[in-house]
């Protein structure tokens, strides 16, 4: 009797198992088609492109000077933010204190602006007019469309990175081991280089890798900062656009190919982090 | 080291959840925190390891008031309910932690760390991980840990919550040769009366913030001093804590 009932059940369930799979078929080519569509043939015809028209357009001083400008924001952004992930993710899930949420919330605020608003704001509050500007001005420091505007703007729109990625980590990961550190006699210094840091290393690089790709390929924010001059305050993404709008699509596929070789890199570095976040050494 | 608790309340929000706790650990003894979850013991523990701070009264170690003294400071042994284990580091580096962080010299912080193994009986497993041990080896390696830097206190929450029955009847006997080759003056949270009373010297009975009675197993036994102790020892224990 019972017998019977059990091989019913499994019976049942390898229909309900089949039919799942008859029905997976379709939305797995759906999902497919979509990604395909959506994301593959872009990026392939980027690099298609590239590789018809030649990639001599690179060397080209312009070109050349817009890798260097993005090169050189990036690496003073992506430490900065690094800096500021780990105190924000350290504070915010370590500590109880007034206005927590607060600052949680502050932290998100690049994301739900838009980039465009941010750039907006930067050139009010430092443009010759706005308060910051005029007193900048005088003493020789232009920050509107010149570099450290440039800086500027891509520190703001990419700040949330690291720290939002290590909040979450931290927070799964609770507070008893930095106090077991801190029982066996261990300074707020040494809990953090030796039991907080080697613990949220895999989600510290997962955020950095992010925030880097982000700095590399921001648009919005920066365009409105940059002023768009040539040679100068032209970033690859900015360079990018001025090329296509002159026509140069050789140009512009080749240095398109090169952030979306560094897309690539992040989905690669991306992957293998995801892979190893969750082991333990 | 004698532990004087005097007077503690701890409020978190509006939940109270230690109400004017006063006890006594002498020197050297085994006392056993009890009560039922919720009954604000681990709280106690915790403000006597400096890892909360008590809204008021005052905690002593041998006379000297600690209350605010950094946790670092306490020189105390913590036991965490789940172990706490640095994932990260081998058994080895593990139980050396608190010897590394005060700059004990290598050979004499190897040579206190293979000692501290041997005792707990993890010889051979100097070079695994956490993740790679049982329950109850995780435990010990915990305790090898706490114990290396030589505290003048240990402290023990719900050291064997997270094991299977028969891990924890023989750990238990264990702790309690063990407590009695080191004497260092230990305190252990627990719910389970029965474990309570078969290995500590005195039981604080907690309910509600409140410390109900203070004794040996036997006095509570015998003489609970009002209906919850009676209710609890009792209800839980069933007809053998008559035999005891």
């Amino acid at each position: 009797m019972s017998g019977a009932v059990v091989s019913l059940a499994t019976a049942a369930a390898g229909r309900r198992r089949d039919s799942r799979r008859d029905a997976g078929g379709p939305l797995v080519l759906l999902a497919l088609a979509f990604v395909g569509v959506l994301v593959i043939a872009p990026l392939a015809l980027v690099f298609v492109e590239a590789f018809r028209k030649g990639f001599a357009a690179i060397a080209e001083p312009d070109a050349l000077a817009a890798i260097r400008l993005t090169l050189l924001t990036a690496a003073i952004v992506v430490p900065l933010n690094t800096l500021f992930g780990l105190a924000a993710g350290w504070a915010l899930t370590r500590f109880d204190f007034r206005g927590k949420s607060v600052l949680l919330t502050l932290i998100d605020l690049p994301f739900a602006v838009s980039p465009v608003i941010a750039g907006l704001l930067f050139i009010q509050l430092f443009g010759t007019r706005g308060p910051l500007g005029a007193w900048l001005g005088e003493r020789g420091l232009q920050v509107v469309f010149a570099t450290p505007g440039i800086v500027l703007a891509t520190l703001f729109v990419t700040f949330p990175f690291v720290a939002r990625e290590l909040i979450a980590f931290m927070e799964t990961q609770g507070r008893e081991q930095e106090e077991a550190a801190t029982v066996l006699g261990a300074s707020g210094w040494q809990t953090f280089v030796r039991v907080t840091l080697p613990n949220i290393k895999w989600g510290l690089l997962y955020g950095v890798i992010l925030c880097n790709a982000r700095a590399m390929g921001e648009f919005g924010a920066v365009s409105v900062v940059s002023g768009h001059v040539r040679g100068e305050t032209n970033t690859m993404p900015l360079h990018v656009e001025v090329l296509y709008n002159e026509y140069q699509l050789s140009g512009a596929f080749a240095v398109a190919s090169l952030l979306t070789l560094l897309a690539l890199v992040t989905l690669a570095a991306r992957h293998f982090i995801e892979s190893r976040k969750g082991e333990p050494s | 080291m004698s532990i004087d608790v005097v007077h503690v309340t701890k409020n978190f929000g509006a939940f109270r959840a230690v109400d004017n706790a006063s006890f006594r650990a002498k020197t050297g003894e085994l006392v056993a925190l009890l009560g039922p979850s919720g009954s604000g013991k681990t709280s106690l523990l915790r403000i006597i390891a400096g890892l909360e701070l008590p809204d008021s009264g005052a905690v002593f170690f041998h006379e000297d008031d600690v209350t605010y003294r950094a946790t670092r400071e306490r020189n105390v042994g913590f036991v965490f309910q789940h172990y706490a284990l640095f994932r990260h580091m081998t058994v080895f580096e593990n139980v050396a932690f608190g010897l590394r962080v005060r700059n004990v010299p290598r050979p004499a912080a190897d040579a206190r760390v293979r000692e501290l193994l041997q005792l707990v009986q993890l010889t051979g497993y100097e070079r695994h991980y956490p993740t790679q041990l049982s329950g109850g080896q995780r435990q010990r390696v915990a305790l090898a840990r706490a114990l290396a830097p030589d505290p003048k206190l240990l402290l023990l929450d719900e050291p064997f919550g997270s094991l299977d029955a028969r891990v924890r009847q023989e750990l238990r006997a264990w702790l309690r040769r063990l407590h009695d080759e080191i004497h260092t003056t230990s305190i252990f949270v627990t719910h389970d009366q029965e474990e309570a009373f078969a290995v500590a010297d005195r039981v604080v009975v907690i309910d509600r913030g409140r410390v109900q009675q203070v004794g040996a197993p036997r006095d509570i036994l015998h003489a609970p001093a009002n209906a919850f102790v009676a209710d609890f020892i009792h209800a839980t224990t069933g007809p053998r804590a008559a035999g005891f």
